[in-house]
């Protein structure tokens, strides 16, 4: 099935910013917005969830850590223990910084890893650019034309009321 | 009010410079031809890299009795070395975590630099411990896997296998971190460019395409990476300096070491950025974005840390002297007037009186008296590192048993090749890479405009609804 698509292309940070919430808080539907670079709020301007990316990180952090500690508690208690200058053999004190390490280790990779994940990226990946300079200067905001109540000529004077350099309506394939 | 806005304040990025502007300035840097200059000093890196690797298949085959070291002073150059370019790297990962979390934008500039200086530094400090194993071939046998000798596990209770786990991990995350932050960037410039180039930039950046979805989570694992690699970052010079200061040698055996060396560390990495930077500045005419702002702020944490080095000096006689152990008196007024008086007394220039000039404006905003400085800082830390082993191990408890060290040419060929390895590593970055973050530049660049230029939308945010509205609902 294919979808009708407004296409919006701005120059400045703060013209996105304004046609992101205009857009919300007239009911448009944003599919996505494409920038050069992280604007700060326009996630919450166009009405995005929030990453659930720290939970990921926190979970994995407590599971490396817990490993670890299990790990060194029974490599160096249950395992083999060594008399090492008459410590005893659960030294715990003495595993707090290698448990440090593993836990960042694992919130960190698997933080990442998890990102790549959810943001479909992949080393080798063919990118589809949304418009050409989208990595460069400029900023293109995708709605979708729901039904009948899309109004492409309002949506129009929307944008160029945020300074829009460029308007176009594509039809896509949705997936 | 726009004028009153601008005075306040310099901008950042000099040059009224738009996104665009800045694609253009970074990317053509790596887009064109390598300059007579590039492979003048590459060719120079690349001879001292070989030199070193010579000098360390020399040392494999024949044995670490190629260097200078004795009974008594069992480590010398090679762990100064080891201490030295670990420090050096914690700079990178105080501009590119710690700064971010305190929201100072200037790092925008230096980071990405900062951050492959980190990687670059890591990996030569890494060489050294390898070495000094004897067999490094047999260097897997500090991972805990389960193998035939028992399984006989990693001494979990020693400083040594806290330390490889340490370095490791900050190598992972500092590479994830760097990495992370290139991927924009890499997609700015497979889209500039064409052919092979357009190739192998579509492979490494990912697929990204700007996608603001991707943008947010971006950033919400920027700052985790952030959050993760601050602490990280303080605990790997910690246990770095535990691996002395769980020995029980006077001169090593002391609870302000941790603070000590991070303090020292970040001292030293700020300087090394500080010397990479201000010559990339030059070369490759990036005054715009590296400013004398950016020298200035990066001067006054050197003030700072230096400081800090330099009461860790005082602190350490005092306690010397107030413990009323005599071995302990004794190290540290051997220190500052035995055989290697000459070593301590240079430390104490180059590290707490030098960079005391950089109160004053007129020393902070002269580029060629600070890249100065920043030499000497890292020469002063060097011998740092080299006063704290080598004088504390060189007089032992037995007086028949002391015993004096001087490096061996195997040893200082070994330290050539390493910066022969850090200086290679940097140039092909600054060759292949954008050594400015592009899109975190253009993320501070509206700091600096003009409000005139904004749309209404910025002016009054709430406003906009109320003008808007009647007028699109009139039509």
């Amino acid at each position: 099935m294919s979808r009708r698509v407004f296409v919006g292309i701005f120059e400045n940070e703060e013209d996105i910013l304004g046609m992101a919430q205009a857009s919300r808080e007239r009911g448009l539907k944003i599919i996505d917005i494409f920038a050069p670079y992280a604007v700060h709020g326009l996630d919450r301007a166009a009405g995005f969830k929030p990453s659930r990316l720290p939970i990921v990180c926190f979970f994995l952090g407590l599971l490396g850590a817990g490993l670890k500690v299990w790990f060194e508690f029974w490599t160096t208690a249950v395992s083999w223990p060594i008399n090492v200058g008459g410590k005893p053999w659960n030294s715990w004190p003495a595993f707090i910084p290698i448990t440090f390490e593993v836990m960042v280790l694992f919130a960190g990779i698997g933080t990442v890893i998890a990102f790549l994940i959810a943001s479909r990226l992949y080393p080798g990946k063919q990118a589809k650019l949304a418009y050409p300079g989208v990595t460069d200067d400029r900023f293109a905001i995708f709605l979708e034309e729901q039904d009948a109540t899309f109004d492409v000529e309002e949506v129009t004077r929307l944008c160029r009321h945020f300074n829009a350099t460029h308007v176009e309506e594509r039809s896509e394939e949705s997936d | 009010m726009a004028e009153v806005q601008a005075g306040l304040r310099q901008p950042l990025i000099l040059g009224n410079k738009k996104p665009v502007d800045v694609s253009n300035d970074i990317c053509e840097i790596i887009e064109r031809k390598p300059t007579g200059l590039w492979w003048a000093a590459f060719l120079a890196s690349l001879t001292m890299l070989i030199v070193g690797t010579v000098a360390v298949i020399y040392q494999m085959r024949v044995g670490i009795g190629t260097w200078g070291l004795n009974r008594t002073v069992g480590w010398a150059f090679d762990i100064t070395n080891f201490v030295f370019w670990i420090g050096i790297g914690h700079a990178g990962t105080l501009i590119s975590a710690i700064l971010f979390l305190f929201r100072q934008k200037w790092r925008t500039s230096v980071n990405r630099a900062a951050e492959a200086m980190t990687l670059f530094a890591v990996m030569c400090a890494g060489i050294f411990p390898l070495i000094h194993m004897g067999r490094p071939w047999l260097f897997y046998w500090i991972l805990p896997y389960p193998n035939f000798r028992g399984p006989l596990w990693v001494n979990f209770r020693s400083p040594l296998a806290w330390d490889f786990f340490a370095i490791s991990t900050y190598f992972t995350i500092s590479f994830l971190f760097w990495y992370l932050g290139l991927m924009p960037d890499l997609a700015t410039i497979r889209d500039r460019a064409t052919g092979l180039r357009k190739k192998i930039m579509g492979f490494f950046s990912f697929g990204w395409d700007g996608s603001s979805r991707t943008w947010s989570r971006f950033e919400v694992v920027y700052l985790l990476l952030a959050g993760l690699a601050t602490p990280l970052v303080l605990s790997v010079h910690t246990i770095v300096s535990m691996d002395f200061a769980t020995a029980i040698i006077p001169g090593w055996h002391t609870t302000i070491f941790p603070p000590y060396f991070v303090a020292g560390a970040i001292f030293s990495g700020f300087a090394m950025v500080l010397t990479l930077m201000l010559i990339a500045r030059k070369v490759m005419h990036l005054e715009d974005y590296f400013t004398v702002r950016h020298v200035d702020a990066m001067c006054k944490i050197i003030i700072v840390t230096g400081s800090i080095v330099g009461l860790a000096y005082l602190t350490e006689f005092f306690t010397a002297a107030y413990s009323g152990n005599g071995y302990e008196q004794f190290v540290f007024f051997n220190r500052a007037a035995g055989p290697f008086a000459w070593a301590y007394w240079t430390m104490v220039t180059c590290n707490v009186i030098s960079p005391q000039l950089l109160w004053f404006k007129k020393i902070r905003t002269n580029l060629v008296l600070v890249f100065l400085l920043s030499i000497v800082v890292n020469i002063g830390m060097w011998f740092e590192r080299f006063v704290i082993i080598v004088t504390s191990l060189h007089r032992d408890f037995l007086p028949s048993s002391w015993a004096d060290y001087t490096p061996s040419i195997i040893e200082i060929l070994t330290l050539i090749g390493s910066f022969g390895l850090f200086l290679t590593l940097f140039l092909l970055f600054c060759r292949f890479l954008p050594v400015i973050a592009v899109s975190e530049v253009k993320g501070i660049l509206s700091t600096g405009k003009p409000r005139a230029e904004r749309p209404a939308f910025a002016e009054h945010p709430e406003a906009d609804e109320e003008e808007v509205e009647p007028e699109l609902a009139g039509v």
